[in-house]
């Protein structure tokens, strides 16, 4: 794997298992929709990756939908549940630091005359349980919440969501954005009581361009693409084998996840322990963020030149925000954090493959930035 | 079917005695523009260049739209050949025309006859065609008034063309006509539609773009040089001059009192230009500069960066607004690349309120507070060439 790499959060580097069963899955062809035994060959393989994929989140392989990652997944969650239960309600609650693929939906919703609440994280980095209390009600018919945010870390409370689903005797079926956690936590949508729950390959060292939907049984979820009637009609097209394979044999090749977090959380205590040296940096993570996210400012130093620095030295991080002219990104701007500190922010990502030692390369290229670049005036 | 392209020069044929001199810097930049989709013949006749494909699957939907951001073209049409007897022209007309009659209502045909000695005169060239035209498209009916087509006839010394409406050329005058000058080039909005100008008006074009890495991206400088092949659709082959400008902006920062940092900057940015236009044999520089966009396009602001410079700085967008800018901007297909956020050399180092009434004794003082010589000199030695088609 690639030291210095510590950017997992945007995407991972293949790992080699996937690879290799990529590349032999070119050869098989046969379309699994075909009657011939090639076709049957191909049909064989993709229900054994779909058997593999579920069994990682403890459903059923009925359960699961390819699809071509998290935002199709999200949007197929997001709209199809919508369309689905539009008689039975108006109403969509969520947060205001979704991933642009479930807030862009959510927006388009609100075209479609849907009612929208997006709730705001408080102080503590996250949103609390009891603002879904107040919002969800009897003409809730979704409720849409990452499990963790991409940017920050930070845990969303997931899991107390059914009960109060069920309490307000909202009809809502809830979806959780699980890109983040997928792969890294063991999750259990059904025991969570989680309806709907995007999946992707890419942030698990699998490939891009393949992800999945988990739709529990019995939960209704119109399609949004029409076709050929392949994943049970709710996401037609010829299914890309390859992929769908080498997305099985990452979330095979996955390891210890306990083993992992642990390698994950030391890189991070020992990064924020170096980084407390500094009486420029702060934490922008909130105190119970994944120990797979650090998201952090060096104050005055631009998030944009602190990136190209870093790429300078080998090391490869995800500015908070775009850039002066960008927007600010918008789960920041959702913590109320001034202006300065979002320009400044950089996300750090960590996988199962990384170490100490990255995290060294990274504390000595922002000892010397600090040193080095020119602060912004603002 | 044999086609070919016809293209009228529009100021050109103002010109006096250097005309022909100014056609074949035009005819010259036609080439240019369509070599890489195989051999034409491109010759000179009764005040119309003619582009003839030399092989049979020539791309002519191409040539067409590169001739049509060639500058010094007033318009031009796309024709088809036939010859010289009116069987024949009969004969290919209504096949050729058939996407632009079928589509229409109504027609005319208008015969031009610059060869006296065809057996025909032109009312009579009119009515044949319209027959066949009508025999062939009987939706059709002829308005001589206000056609929706107009099909053109053209009896010339060296052949017969029939085709249908001309299409708008790019105007203005063929580039390398009107001098050598370097464009100062960001990448926002206003310098690619500053350098498009300038072409227009005919003049050859060298750009120089100032890069801070790590402050500035290599995307940055990508998306510099994206602007840039898009304009040379139209301006023809661009050098481009990558000045290595970190060393000295940090130097600024550090050390210039911070209300004038950016006109410290932009007067730096003058004279490195200057040497570099200078020694690429240009004439001039060009800039995006608008009066009162910012701080630094004060009609003051300016005067302290003219000031830097011995060259002429032309600035094309001086009186636009930002909107007439940014609707050149669209129709010459810079804008979306233009609106790309990343960080350039104006913008990570903008001081919270720079000086908008600078007097030039005070900058002058203040850009001589770094070493500018040395590291000007550093900066000309590291400067990156690459030519931009």
């Amino acid at each position: 794997m690639l030291k210095g790499y510590l950017d997992n959060a945007a995407t991972t580097q293949l790992c080699d298992e996937s690879k290799n069963a990529i590349i032999s899955a070119l050869d098989c062809f046969g379309n699994p929709s075909s009657l011939h035994k090639l076709g049957q060959i191909s049909s064989a393989q993709l229900e054994s990756a779909r058997a593999n994929v579920a069994n990682e989140i403890k459903a059923d392989k009925s359960e699961i939908y390819f699809t071509s990652g998290g935002t199709e997944s999200d949007n197929l969650a997001i709209r199809g549940a919508a369309m689905a239960l539009k008689r039975r309600g108006n109403k969509i609650v969520t947060t205001a630091f979704e991933h642009a693929a479930v807030l862009s939906a959510m927006a388009d919703l609100q075209k479609q005359g849907f009612e929208v609440v997006y709730l705001n994280p408080d102080e503590s980095g996250t949103v609390p349980v009891s603002a879904f209390e107040n919002a969800i009600d009897d003409k809730t018919i979704l409720v849409s919440c990452m499990y963790i945010n991409n940017e920050t870390g930070a845990v969303l409370p997931v899991q107390s969501l059914k009960a109060i689903i069920k309490r307000k005797k909202s009809p809502a079926v809830l979806h959780c954005d699980a890109t983040q956690a997928f792969g890294k936590y063991t999750l259990n949508p059904e025991k969570e009581g989680i309806d709907l729950m995007t999946l992707s390959a890419h942030k698990i060292h699998g490939p891009k361009g393949v992800g999945a939907l988990y739709i529990k049984k019995g939960v209704r979820v119109l399609p949004i693409t029409f076709g050929g009637g392949q994943e049970k009609t709710i996401r037609p097209g010829t299914e890309p084998l390859p992929l769908i394979l080498g997305f099985a044999v990452a979330v095979e090749s996955l390891g210890d996840k306990k083993a992992n977090e642990q390698n994950a959380l030391q890189i991070k205590e020992y990064l924020k322990n170096k980084l407390s040296e500094f009486d420029d940096v702060v934490i922008n993570s909130p105190e119970n963020s994944t120990a797979y996210i650090l998201n952090f400012s060096v104050m005055g130093i631009r998030s944009e030149t602190m990136l190209h620095f870093l790429e300078q030295k080998g090391v490869y991080v995800s500015s908070g925000s775009a850039c002066s002219k960008g927007k600010a990104s918008h789960v920041l701007s959702a913590l109320n954090f001034n202006r300065d500190r979002i320009d400044s922010a950089v996300r750090v990502s960590f996988s199962r493959y990384s170490t100490v030692e990255d995290a060294d390369m990274l504390y000595d290229a922002i000892k010397e930035a600090r040193t080095s670049l020119i602060r912004s005036k603002r | 079917m044999r086609e070919i392209i016809l293209i009228k020069n529009g100021e050109l044929a103002l010109k006096g005695l250097n005309r022909h001199t100014f056609e074949d810097v035009m005819i010259k930049n036609i080439k240019m523009s369509i070599k890489s989709l195989g051999q034409v013949k491109i010759t000179k006749a009764q005040s119309t260049i003619m582009v003839e494909p030399q092989c049979e699957d020539y791309d002519m939907d191409e040539a067409a739209k590169r001739i049509g951001k060639v500058f010094g073209i007033a318009a031009f049409s796309r024709a088809c050949v036939a010859e010289k007897n009116m069987d024949d022209i009969l004969a290919k007309a209504p096949d050729y025309l058939k996407e632009q009659l079928e589509s229409a209502n109504t027609f005319k045909v208008v015969a031009k006859r610059s060869d006296k000695a065809f057996e025909y005169k032109s009312p009579d060239i009119c009515c044949m065609t319209g027959e066949a035209l009508l025999n062939a498209y009987p939706h059709l009916t002829v308005d001589v008034h206000n056609p929706e087509v107009t099909v053109m006839v053209e009896i010339r010394d060296y052949g017969a063309y029939i085709h249908a409406d001309q299409l708008p050329g790019a105007g203005g005058m063929p580039v390398g006509t009107g001098g050598k000058a370097a464009i100062l080039i960001s990448g926002g909005i206003d310098s690619p539609v500053a350098a498009y100008m300038m072409a227009k008006r005919g003049v050859e074009l060298t750009a120089i773009h100032f890069a801070s890495p790590p402050y500035t991206s290599e995307r940055a400088e990508q998306k510099v040089k994206d602007l840039l092949s898009i304009v040379a659709q139209y301006a023809g082959p661009i050098n481009f001059i990558y000045v290595p400008f970190t060393e000295i902006q940090e130097q600024i920062a550090r050390n210039c009192p911070d209300d004038l940092t950016t006109l410290v900057m932009r007067r730096y940015m003058m004279k490195l230009a200057t040497a570099i236009a200078k020694n690429k044999g240009c004439d001039a520089l060009i800039t995006g500069e608008s009066i009162g966009q910012v701080a630094s396009q004060t009609m003051k602001a300016l005067a302290v960066t003219d000031a830097a410079t011995d060259m002429p700085v032309f600035r094309p967008l001086i009186g636009m607004d930002k909107d007439e800018i940014i609707a050149i901007a669209r129709k010459i297909g810079t804008f979306e690349t233009s609106v790309l956020p990343f960080e350039d050399c104006c913008t990570v180092f903008t001081p919270k309120h720079p000086r908008t009434r600078p007097k030039l004794e005070a900058v002058e003082t203040a850009e001589n507070m770094i070493d500018g010589v040395a590291l000007s000199e550093v900066a000309i030695q590291n400067v990156k060439y690459e030519r931009i088609i």
